[in-house]
């Protein structure tokens, strides 16, 4: 079933030259399995589980006492994310940088490493990566207003049961599928 | 020894995040092999005609739950000493719902948008940006929504501590709820399959 996507995407590429075949991916179950794992050593060492958008704060931090220093010490909302320091010795930053990393070699060793834009074919890049700046602005509101993301949220709180994470899933799971039909050429 | 980790011994701040990285690097491993690093794949779900990123997440959120409740039974791991994040019905619904209009307009969640540029996606790193001008705009523009989350917060609220019935109960049930909820999206999958992209 995953094929049919690996294939898609080599036959829309227009680099004949490589001869790697993206690889399918993996079985989502046992991926799914593998990623409850790395979440429960993530609880078994840290007490905590994960998390993503905390990263996002800290470049934000870090980038705008590049710019006005005096306005982040004067801001507690920016402040404290030097109260360890530098913002860039965050640990959720250091998980994501790792993320990053891992992703990459996946990337590589499944042969899917690819300059490219994802879009059904009925949208244009341009169109696609404007849609793509506005829906992370959206979602990082989310996520501020939400205390957590798919990470912080949905996997981290549903694995305790946290009431909160599960009113959180549920909510993000009916305004995407009310949405879906009014984005639908950017997919389909 | 007791779990977790943290709270038996004191780790250094350098060991503290060299345990992030090497778990990162599981996590986005995960990620990418899952095909998350791809925004068609992530939005595939919400067309019905491929649902690894519900079946991924559930068994993930199953099986981490599963090991913790095991772990806990067995006395190996302090319930107690797991930071649970204090809910805010309001905030996480209203939050949820502005984040799931995000996720489908954007294709990417703020973790899977890091496997994304990972590996090249442009929508990606455009995504991340957005991510970043987003975060930045929150904490300058509206500062007052976090006081309304605390006036508004119910506290730490797991379902076992809400309802008296074990971890494991739910674990169980959940298992036995994703067995179920597996046949039913190869039906969806089978239903939809026309909508799945050829090429």
């Amino acid at each position: 079933m995953t094929h049919a996507l690996a294939e898609d995407r080599l036959s829309a590429g227009r680099d004949t030259r490589s001869v790697a075949v993206p690889q399918p991916y993996w079985n989502p179950w046992v991926v799914g399995f593998l990623l409850g794992l790395v979440l429960l050593a993530t609880y078994a060492i840290t007490g905590r589980g994960l998390g993503a958008t905390a990263a996002f704060g800290a470049v934000d931090a870090w980038l705008a006492n590049l710019v006005a220093p005096e306005h982040v010490s004067a801001s507690a909302a920016l402040a404290k994310y030097f109260n360890d320091g530098s913002p860039l010795m965050s640990w959720t930053l250091f998980l994501v940088a790792g993320a990053f990393v891992g992703a990459m070699v996946s990337g590589v060793l499944g042969h899917r490493m690819k300059w490219s834009v994802e879009r059904g074919p009925q949208a244009t890049d341009n169109r696609r990566l404007a849609l793509a700046f506005a829906g992370g602005f959206v979602a990082a509101y989310g996520a501020k207003i939400a205390k957590g993301c798919t990470s912080g949220q949905a996997l981290t709180g549903g694995a305790i049961l946290n009431v909160g994470s599960l009113v959180f899933m549920l909510a993000v799971f009916a305004s995407a599928y009310a949405l879906a039909w009014f984005v639908r050429k950017e997919w389909l | 020894m007791t779990l977790p980790l943290s709270s038996s011994m004191e780790l250094t701040v350098a060991a503290d995040l060299a345990i992030a990285f090497v778990l990162g690097t599981g996590f986005g491993f995960c990620l990418e092999r899952a095909g998350f690093g791809s925004a068609r794949k992530l939005t595939a779900v919400f067309y019905l005609y491929d649902m690894a990123v519900v079946k991924v997440m559930f068994t993930a959120i199953v099986t981490a739950m599963t090991g913790i409740a095991v772990l806990s039974v067995a006395g190996m791991l302090d319930l107690g000493e797991l930071y649970v994040e204090p809910t805010s019905l309001a905030a996480q619904a209203v939050g949820g719902l502005v984040f799931g209009a995000g996720f489908i307009v954007g294709g990417y969640c703020p973790g899977t948008s890091i496997a994304a540029v990972a590996t090249g996606r442009k929508d990606g790193i455009a995504f991340a940006l957005g991510m970043l001008a987003g975060v930045l705009a929150y904490v300058e523009l509206t500062p007052g929504i976090d006081g309304w989350i605390k006036a508004n917060a119910q506290g730490e609220m797991t379902l076992p501590s809400v309802t008296g019935v074990a971890m494991g109960w739910y674990a169980l049930a959940f298992i036995a709820f994703l067995l179920f909820a597996g046949w039913g999206m190869g039906k969806l999958e089978g239903r939809f399959g026309h909508l799945r992209p050829r090429g």
